[in-house]
């Protein structure tokens, strides 16, 4: 790394073409994950969802039916309340965007694609310490849930972001305890080196540290305060928790972080514990000499990882109607009690493991 | 190029569209502010300043979750060099997980983590 002093302007316009192009496509991703998830519970509990909003006589499945919401929600009324603080009000939508989109920017989406004899790697933020900044940056996204509900200068809210902020803090030390043993086993903190470490299926993860994925699964739902742990917006006791406030397009910030940190979440996961990009059984090479071409394998390797993280956001949709909410001082006990401790000896584990094998 | 600079990059540009996005609703939205509307919600008696001193459990959660986070950020920073410490690095990380373990184990005894 280091401040070399190489030409910046183009690799700097690159970056932000890049970064454009996973932006629109961030953008896109609520809309269809909320219709996703209106339709599916409907479809568990034998009910119908939203299935009317379509286009002129086609219905689509009511595909349009969030897009109709979010023009809804644009054109709202804000309503600031009087005893708010205003700046931090205006403040705290954004700060938890920032975030959200440094962790996206920053996640490799697979091999690097050749574009008039350029290399373009489909990475943003290409860091060595890969995912050390993910983890750094992603912690920034408490400040936007503690200043949220202590701006709105609401009981409700205020709950909801001192239940919301602990947790996420309580989580987040599993979440870097459980992604110890992987640095142990691949050697690296880039994000690229860990899933070439990963060609072989027998290499994956899941296969080498099974209970650093439990562990991680369990930080997943509680990082993004989804449910079973969604005890910061518990709708029966706390109405929607710390953006109870927060309306029109600044409820809509929240619901695009919220979606675009679980999008990163489950990227991170296909990426640690299944593969990446990785093929069972063809590696990319291979893939390359089958395709003839090294931009076609790398959009496969897109594709294939797309398709793993897409399984983890289904997860997130079908647990959550599932299991039920968690009890806070449950969900406190599970975190420091049971996954701190377990986290821990995973660690100690892996490390005696792999020492003996030197 | 320096690898910071996209970060500078998508920085400046979330808090732009951020700042623009949640602006918008000034602009497109109806504005009719009313005493009654710019109240907080609350369902019941309508709400105090909410200022006041939240339960001291939470604050000993953020205490503790710097103790952990930075061990954590050790055992990273262990872990990446391991291999070329071999069983030396191994037996004094042990020392020092074990002494955290001693403080973990009075922090539960003591009740910290006790939440009813």
């Amino acid at each position: 790394m280091g401040l070399d002093q190489g030409p910046w302007l183009m690799p700097l316009a690159i970056s932000i073409v890049k970064f454009m192009v996973l932006f629109v496509v961030l953008l896109q991703l609520p809309p269809i994950l909320i219709w996703l998830e209106r339709r599916a519970p409907a479809l568990m509990q034998r009910r119908r969802g939203p299935n009317r909003v379509g286009l002129f006589k086609w219905r689509l499945w009511g595909l349009l039916q969030t897009l109709a919401d979010a023009i809804k929600l644009i054109f709202k009324e804000e309503s600031v309340p009087a005893s708010a603080h205003k700046l931090l009000f205006q403040l705290a939508p954004v700060l938890g965007l920032i975030p959200a989109l440094l962790v996206m920017a920053s996640i490799p989406l697979g091999p690097d694609l050749l574009i008039a004899g350029q290399r373009i790697s489909l990475n943003i933020v290409r860091l060595n310490i890969g995912f050390l900044f993910i983890l750094a940056i992603s912690s920034i996204a408490v400040y936007s849930v503690t200043l949220s509900g202590w701006a709105s200068n609401n009981k409700f809210a205020l709950l909801g972001s001192m239940r919301a902020s602990a947790q996420m803090i309580s989580y987040e030390i599993s979440l870097g305890l459980s992604l110890v043993p992987m640095v142990l086993i691949y050697g690296s903190f880039d994000l690229y080196d860990i899933v070439n470490g990963q060609v072989q299926l027998w290499a994956w993860g899941i296969f080498l540290a099974p209970l650093s994925f439990v562990l991680f699964l369990i930080c997943m739902f509680a990082e993004t305060n989804r449910a079973p742990f969604d005890l910061a917006e518990g709708e029966s006791e706390l109405v929607a928790g710390f953006h109870v406030e927060f309306g029109s397009t600044k409820f809509a910030l929240f619901y695009l972080s919220e979606y675009i940190n679980m999008f990163a979440l489950s990227l991170l996961c296909a990426i640690f514990f299944f593969g990446g990009w990785q093929i069972p059984f063809v590696s990319h090479e291979q893939l390359q000499q089958l395709l003839a071409s090294q931009n076609l394998a790398s959009l496969c390797g897109l594709a294939v990882l797309l398709i793993k993280a897409a399984f983890f956001m289904w997860l997130y949709i079908w647990v959550r109607w599932t299991i039920p909410r968690f009890r806070y001082d449950q969900l406190m006990t599970l975190g420091w009690k049971f996954m701190l401790p377990l986290g821990l000896v995973n660690v100690m584990v892996t490390a005696l493991v792999l020492t003996t094998r030197f | 190029m320096n690898p910071y600079l996209p970060v500078l990059f998508i920085f400046v540009f979330g808090a732009v569209f951020g700042t623009i996005m949640s602006l918008l609703a000034k602009f497109l939205g109806p504005r009719k502010a009313s005493a009654v509307k710019q109240q907080v919600f609350e369902c019941g008696v309508s709400g105090d300043d909410t200022r006041v001193r939240m339960s001291v459990k939470f604050y000993m959660t953020a205490i503790l979750f710097i103790l952990f986070d930075i061990e954590t950020i050790f055992l990273f920073l262990w872990a990446r060099t391991f291999q070329t410490l071999g069983w030396f690095g191994f037996g004094e990380i042990m020392v020092f997980m074990a002494i955290l373990l001693v403080g973990y184990i009075y922090v539960v005894k003591s009740g910290a983590l006790e939440w009813d």
